[in-house]
């Protein structure tokens, strides 16, 4: 990029904004996506919609790209750079403009971090569920953009359920305000729902629209250990099939929990083989009467010990403990792939013995937690980038795991996106037809492609260049 | 002059590829840390700052001026080891790069001279630091010092030495040192062997917690041995880059405490006590102190740790007040003592405490950045200010002389009435039903 074009850029959002120093790029290379990097030409905080435009027609007309990032713990590589672009971060767009209490709403800009809405909302009786192991730092322009989970997506969905509208700035500069306050619309295509989950290829989020419920009053939390994998699997099976939904219903095997222990130090069993963690929520005394039966699906499925913990801030540890797993499993090993294999629930049980099956196959490591209520697994590799031939061996695990998902009716991906990561498994889940009109779509809104390209998917003839690429960060003895 | 990771003095300083790749890039560190929370920018959060590191050690990056400018803007507060899941040593890494920082800098700065200059000649040489204390003293109590305020001669000398000069703690009316005897009693029969650090810093400026630290320790029917040949921790010498000084006061140290003496050091510092706990790590790779000082490290034991594990042999006595307990980063994120010192004020009848929003937040003091960063430090230390007043205490309660005097400052410049005190003044106040006597802070 040349000097006079970064002239132009800085003009726009003012010399306060604009960041081109070797540091800056460095430090915006990535992230939370491990592997990926690659450097931007430089770093902008816009403060306006108009100045947004402004950078998206000038990239139109001088074709360089764009990025869109949020907080940066994406894990599909949505905002890591691509080939001479421009990050715009949007970590100051952090005011919550209103929370109406009569149409149970809020309206926010898109940086406003997760938990900080949540606490918010929760202090005048209304409830924001989706909750993200990252919650205390990503922001809601992520998660929409991502259609972020969480662990309440059991009972309460994700972050698409709760998108009422949003304002964003296409490619060419043009602001398109889809959705509103109605709660039922059908007036032509639903754009609103199209947006989210975008992962920033098809606008710039700079407003959401979001809808709150009521918080509920009560919630138990239960905790059960497991000697085998399997028992804790069926007890998943068994709960989903009694027909009560627990608000989430979270895995941790082994080596997860003894992670997780090292960093919280809360008494977690360290020889059990699986532990799940549940809670169950609602108004009234049907809560404590689904966990009671939910308590006894557990002991006849073999559980060696359940617990309840009515406390309030017991119960808050035990939850943001499980929220520190994929960063707690790095206490092992200092790479973690961590993956995002979704299969339909009743195939729990066989998803869990096949990612075992792929570690003893192929020689690697795995910590395997997630939400299970879902049938959304993490299981991550536990592996060192500096080392190649095992960076070879977990792929091909990967690999392995990716295709018996999808045998079992599953996905590559239950709410991390595609990003990066798992574009390249992206036609098995979609199938020809489907990733032609997703291709065919980007290309109408965004002619030049110049809006964070090569995600999701790579447009052909048009090369993105190249992309960011699996470098070694560290060369020992350099 | 770029240095890297194979440029021979930093070899033994730098931490092992093995440290620097612990960090997974996730970002859980990003909400805890308060200079991100402030710029917003990725170069300030511990995940942009361990990436220059991880670039700097690998000589993909020169050491910048930037590079600088973000370690030194670092309040190595270690919120961020706390936060992080992972386990990353933040602090560890962050020391080394301004090591890297000063290396590089060092010829043509004076800054980086006179700021060494002042750790290794006064604050780490008792008799200095006592010498200087005492024209400070008759400084502070002076005349002279309201003339030079009203016309502002300060201010010629720097835009901020005369918000420095007021940010000084007020140095005591004696020396604790010279009041306190090899060895110290109980009343009753002898049940623990602790010792005492009285610190550099406390023993000029906080010369009276240390008399009540000793009595406290005393109530709880320990004996104190408190050895005159003991020298200033070296923690300031370290975390501003100054590696091999801090080691040689560590070994003095090592050597004035006889080991067999005592069971328990005790230090009433959270700085301190966190750096003496890393003697072990500090000289793992010297021949003549590394198995002492492992020893040593394990004996060490903050006052509100050894306190809240034992019980007094004396009665509690009512007091009446409502107070909030503000953690030292030291001690909450350094040494993870977060509900010991709250348990402890606890168990004293009739205070209530009231918890604070940003209770484990730095409150800017951080070591001598409040001196060295002065516009940094007091955004940091309004924002504390203000949680404090939203509770509307009587009293402030701090485990460390750092946060004292900072958190003192900043309620007295932004008038709140309220009295700031070290958490064994008032259980002194409590054991000895002397609250009335509280330890009276002119600051
Ligand atoms: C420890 C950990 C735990 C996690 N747990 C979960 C979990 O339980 N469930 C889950 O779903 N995810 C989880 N994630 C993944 C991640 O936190 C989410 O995907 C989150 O939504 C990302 O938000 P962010 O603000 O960090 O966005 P970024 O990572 O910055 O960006 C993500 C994507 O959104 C785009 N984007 C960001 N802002 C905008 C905007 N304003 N307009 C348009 N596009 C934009 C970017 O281009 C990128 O494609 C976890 C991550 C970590 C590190
Ligand atoms: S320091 Fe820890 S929490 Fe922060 S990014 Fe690195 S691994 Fe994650
Ligand atoms: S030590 Fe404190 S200021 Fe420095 S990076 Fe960590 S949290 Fe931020």
């Amino acid at each position: 990029m040349t000097n006079a074009l970064k002239e132009k850029i800085k003009n726009i959002v003012g010399p306060k904004n604009f960041f081109d120093s070797e540091e800056d790029r460095l430090c915006y290379s990535f992230d939370a996506t491990p592997v990926y990097q690659q450097l931007p030409e430089a770093v902008v905080f816009p403060e306006s919609e108009e100045q947004i435009s402004q950078i998206l027609r000038l990239a139109n007309h001088e074709l360089f790209n764009v990025v869109p990032r949020g907080a940066g713990t994406g894990l599909s590589g949505g905002a890591i750079p691509v080939e001479n672009c421009v990050v715009i971060v949007m970590t100051k767009w952090n005011k919550i403009l209103e929370i109406d209490n009569n149409n149970l709403t809020a309206t926010v800009q898109p940086g406003v971090v997760t938990a900080v809405l949540q606490n918010e909302v929760e202090k005048i009786g209304l409830f924001y569920p989706p909750d993200p192991g990252s919650m205390n730092v990503c922001t809601i322009g992520g998660n929409v953009a991502n259609n972020a989970g969480g662990l309440r997506g059991l009972k309460y969905g994700v972050t698409k359920n709760y998108v009422l509208g949003t304002e964003m700035i296409l490619p060419n500069g043009d602001l398109l305000k889809t959705g509103g306050k109605n709660m039922k619309d059908t007036a032509g295509y639903n754009l609103r729902d199209f947006i989210v989950g975008s992962e920033g290829t098809l606008g710039i989020i700079t407003k959401i629209l979001l809808r709150l419920i009521p918080k509920p009053t009560e919630s138990v939390t239960i905790l059960a250990y497991f000697d085998k994998l399997t028992f804790s699997a069926k007890a998943v099976s068994n709960i989903i099939a009694s027909h009560i939904t627990p608000s989430m219903m979270e895995f941790l095997d082994n080596t997860t929990i003894n992670c997780v222990e090292d960093f919280t130090h809360i008494g977690l069993p360290r020889n059990s083989e699986a532990i799940l963690l549940i809670e169950v929520d609602g108004r009234g005394s049907i809560v404590f009467e689904d966990s009671e039966i939910i308590k006894n699906i557990l002991k006849k499925n073999n559980a060696s010990f359940v617990k309840t913990e009515a406390d309030l801030t017991e119960a808050l540890k035990l939850k943001s403990a499980r929220r520190s797993a994929f960063s707690a499993l790095a206490r092992r090993r200092p790479t973690t792939i961590l993956e995002d294999a979704t299969v339909p629930r009743s195939e729990l049980p066989v998803m869990i013995e096949k990612v075992t099956e792929a570690g003893r196959k192929f020689n690697v490591t795995f910590g395997n937690f997630g939400h299970a209520g879902d049938g959304n697994l993490h299981p991550t590799c536990l592996t060192d980038e500096r080392d190649k031939n095992e960076m070879e061996r977990a792929h091909k695990a990967f690999d392995f795991i990716f295709n018996e998902a999808i045998k079992l009716g599953g996905t590559i991906t239950g709410e991390h996106g595609t990003g990066l990561a798992k574009k390249q498994f992206l036609e098995k889940v979609t199938g020809i037809p489907g990733l032609e009109m997703m291709k065919k779509i980007k290309s109408v809104i965004d002619e030049n492609n110049i809006l964070n390209p090569g995600k999701i998917f790579s447009l052909s003839p048009r090369c993105e260049g190249t992309l960011p690429h699996n470098i070694r960060q560290f060369i020992p003895g350099k | 002059m770029p240095y890297s990771a194979s440029t021979n003095i930093f070899s033994d300083i730098l931490p092992s590829d093995d440290v620097l790749s612990q960090c997974i890039h996730c970002g859980m560190c990003l909400s805890a840390c308060p200079t991100y929370e402030l710029t917003k920018l990725e170069r300030s959060s511990p995940r942009g700052r361990i990436k220059m590191i991880r670039s700097v050690a690998n000589a993909e990056i020169p050491v910048s001026n930037i590079f600088a400018e973000e370690m030194n803007f670092c309040l190595d507060c270690q919120a961020c080891e706390t936060a992080c899941p992972a386990g990353v040593r933040y602090g560890k890494l962050v020391e080394a790069a301004r090591v890297f920082v000063d290396e590089t800098f060092r010829k043509n700065s004076l800054k980086v001279r006179i700021k060494r200059f002042l750790l290794r000649r006064i604050l780490a040489d008792k008799n200095n630091l006592k010498l200087v204390s005492r024209v400070l003293r008759i400084y502070q109590r002076s005349f002279i010092k309201n003339i030079f305020e009203i016309f502002g001669v300060l201010r010629i000398f720097s835009r901020h030495l005369s918000e420095i000069s007021k940010l000084a703690p007020k140095i005591s009316g004696f020396f604790s040192d010279e009041k306190i005897s090899l060895f110290s009693f109980p009343d009753a029969e002898v049940k623990y062997k602790t010792a005492f650090h009285f610190g550099c810093v406390m023993n000029v400026a906080f010369a009276e917690v240390n008399l009540d630290t000793i009595e406290v320790l005393k109530a709880y029917a320990c004996e104190v041995y408190t050895p005159s040949e003991q020298v200033c921790c070296g923690s300031l010498h370290a975390h501003n880059g100054d590696i091999d000084f801090a080691k040689k006061l560590a070994g003095k140290n090592i050597d004035a405490f006889k080991q067999e003496k005592f069971e328990y050091l005790i230090s009433n510092s959270a700085g301190c006590g966190a750096f003496m706990k890393d003697y072990g790590y500090l000289l793992k790779d010297d021949a003549e102190y590394s198995e002492r000082a492992e020893m040593f490290s394990a004996k060490v034991k903050d006052v509100t740790e050894f306190l809240y594990a034992k019980n007094p042999a004396r009665k509690l006595m009512p007091v009446s007040v409502t107070a909030v307990y503000q953690d030292a980063c030291h001690l909450v994120h350094s040494q993870k003592i977060k509900n010991e010192p709250r348990e402890l004020l606890k168990s004293i009848p009739g205070l209530i405490l009231k918890e604070t929003e940003g209770a484990d937040v730095c409150c800017g003091s951080a070591g001598i950045y409040n001196v060295s960063r002065i516009e940094d430090s007091l955004h940091f230390l309004k924002r504390k200010v203000e949680n404090i007043n939203k509770v509307k205490p009587s009293l402030v309660i701090i485990s460390n002389p750092g946060c004292l005097s900072q958190i003192a400052f900043g309620t007295e410049k932004l008038d709140h009435k309220v009295e700031v005190m070290h958490l064994v003044s008032v259980l002194r106040g409590s054991l000895y039903n002397d609250f009335s006597q509280k330890w009276k802070s002119s600051i």
